[in-house]
């Protein structure tokens, strides 16, 4: 698993990378209450704002780590968006990205780094 | 995620302080003042913010949402030191005070009972809004409790505008709050005689804590009481509520929330110095002795301009909104007739997500011709527009004790 400094977690699945958002992340945000997914097939390039997440403290964007394609999203959290507090690293993954090139997860984080990176 | 993440119109705003806070890298904690409570703040593993000069609990343990429905609940306990304490006195008592200040705000304080509690607000010439408060008959003189951010602001005013009176910052007192339906037993407890109290009454009780100022109100919805302790005493009152398991600490966040369901107005967002107290649906506070015709019409600043809104309308009032779907339309939101084209109709001056309420809501001026309850209008957040139906205020009964 690899880490942003935007406080994303990235993990190979097969052909595609499942996305996150990081304990330490949902623990600032507070308690979620909507997220807004994008819809799968489309087209993302790194830095693009993919994710909506508004807490009960304030409305976060989550960007696209990586550039690719959306092949699927996780729909459950549109209607419990509380997953994203009880399980940030498993159930609570955002979406699937098929990577347009090999080699784009090698500069973000390891678990080590990150957790020396918040401190 | 985008760090700092976006939250539209809210520079004064407590989401942007808390954004402050957490999101922020550099603190300055150093300039911020301290509550009586901080240590115990700290203590009991509180989130501090910068909160009108003050370093506040944001949250606890619990989080904005748990807070917020254990005070619905059972009892929660706040910190509300940061809040102006003022007594104003004039040689000749209440009366020569009451007859002062009423050249001040819009509200009878002939007309109001020793140990009785009456909210108001400050006006401008324009008839917009200074601050709001809250004022108490104390007998002998008159109590007032102000927001932090305009306490001196406040004070300063009430100097100028009565040269006859001494106004006097109390600053050896904590204030607390205790909201919530187990409120009145948990604090019978400890003081008793404050069950028999009505809302809005005032009381001057001795305590094991030392004399306490309590008055049976709040900013929650819920009944409960708001307690000015000496301040070397209100952290062992605060460690002796907190002793009751029905009693919970709660923050700012959940505060904010608690008030915005309970329709209550934030000062600096929901009401200022552009907004009249007819267009924010508070004409309740100005008693028909201060109206046209009555015995003391007028003379407080702005009259002209509120006692006319009165007689024939605002031209924008507030109301509450209530969003489809999940999404919270946050202050700032601007507000549209229609789903395409035409210019924003008005906006949103608090919104977010409503525990108790299960579903977003939020609170903003419209024109009156819009501001029927039923009426569908569009807030744009993030570009689309999405649809919202004016709704009743508050958006959760409140429960006090009557």
């Amino acid at each position: 698993m690899k880490f942003t400094e935007e406080h994303e977690w990235l993990r190979s699945d097969g052909d595609v990378v499942v996305v996150g958002i990081t304990e330490h992340a949902s623990e600032q945000l507070g308690d979620v209450v909507f997220v807004e997914l994008p819809e799968v097939g489309t087209q993302v390039t790194k830095g693009d704002e993919v994710v909506v997440i508004e807490s009960v403290k304030a409305a976060s964007d989550i960007m696209a780590p990586i550039d690719g394609e959306i092949t699927e999203i996780n729909e459950a959290l549109v209607d419990e968006p509380g997953k994203v507090n009880e399980d940030p690293l498993g159930d609570a993954w955002f979406f699937k990205v098929k990577p347009s090139d090999d080699g784009q997860m090698d500069d973000y984080m390891d678990e080590d780094a990150y957790k020396d990176f918040i401190g | 995620m985008a760090w700092p993440e976006r939250v539209r119109g809210t520079d004064a705003g407590l989401i942007s302080q808390i954004k402050l806070a957490l999101f922020g890298r550099n603190r300055m904690s150093d300039a911020l003042s301290k509550t009586p409570l901080h240590a115990l703040h700290v203590e009991l593993g509180a989130k501090m913010v910068p909160f009108a000069g003050y370093d506040m609990p944001v949250q606890y343990g619990l989080g904005v949402m748990k807070e917020h429905q254990h005070t619905r609940a059972a009892a929660g306990l706040f910190d509300v030191s940061h809040m102006g304490q003022v007594i104003v006195r004039a040689e000749d008592g209440y009366k020569a005070v009451a007859q002062a200040m009423e050249g001040l705000v819009p509200v009878s304080l002939l007309g109001l009972a020793e140990n009785r509690q009456r909210y108001g607000f400050f006006t401008n010439d324009q008839g917009g809004i200074l601050d709001d408060l809250m004022m108490t008959n104390r007998g002998d003189h008159l109590f007032v409790v102000v927001n932090a951010a305009c306490k001196a602001d406040d004070i300063a005013h009430m100097r100028a505008g009565l040269p006859d009176c001494a106004v006097e910052e109390i600053t050896d007192r904590a204030l607390l709050a205790l909201q919530g339906p187990q409120a009145e037993a948990v604090l019978e407890e400890i003081v008793p005689g404050v069950q028999a109290m009505r809302f809005m009454d005032v009381a001057v009780m001795d305590s094991a804590y030392g004399e306490m100022w309590i008055s049976r109100s709040g900013y929650t919805g819920e009944d409960g009481y708001e307690i000015s302790v000496v301040a070397d005493q209100a952290e062992a009152f605060a460690r002796a509520l907190l002793a009751h398991e029905t009693v919970e600490p709660i923050g700012l966040g959940a505060r904010d929330s608690l008030r915005l369901e309970g329709g209550l107005c934030l000062y600096g967002h929901d009401i200022d110095t552009t907004t009249t107290p007819v267009e924010a649906g508070l004409a309740w506070a100005i008693q028909k002795v201060r109206r046209a015709g009555g015995d003391r019409a007028g003379g407080f600043p702005g009259a002209d301009v509120i006692l006319g809104q009165l007689e024939s309308g605002a031209p924008r009032n507030r109301v509450g909104l209530r969003p489809e779907g999940r999404a919270p339309m946050r202050e700032g939101t601007p507000l549209f007739a229609a789903t395409e084209g035409g210019d924003p109709v008005g906006i949103v001056t608090s919104g977010a997500f409503g525990p108790t309420l299960g579903a977003p809501m939020s609170m903003g001026y419209v024109p009156h011709e819009l501001s029927e309850t039923g009426t569908p209008l569009y807030g744009e957040v993030r570009g689309k527009r999405m649809p919202a139906t004016v709704a009743d205020l508050p958006f959760v009964p409140a429960n006090f004790k009557r």
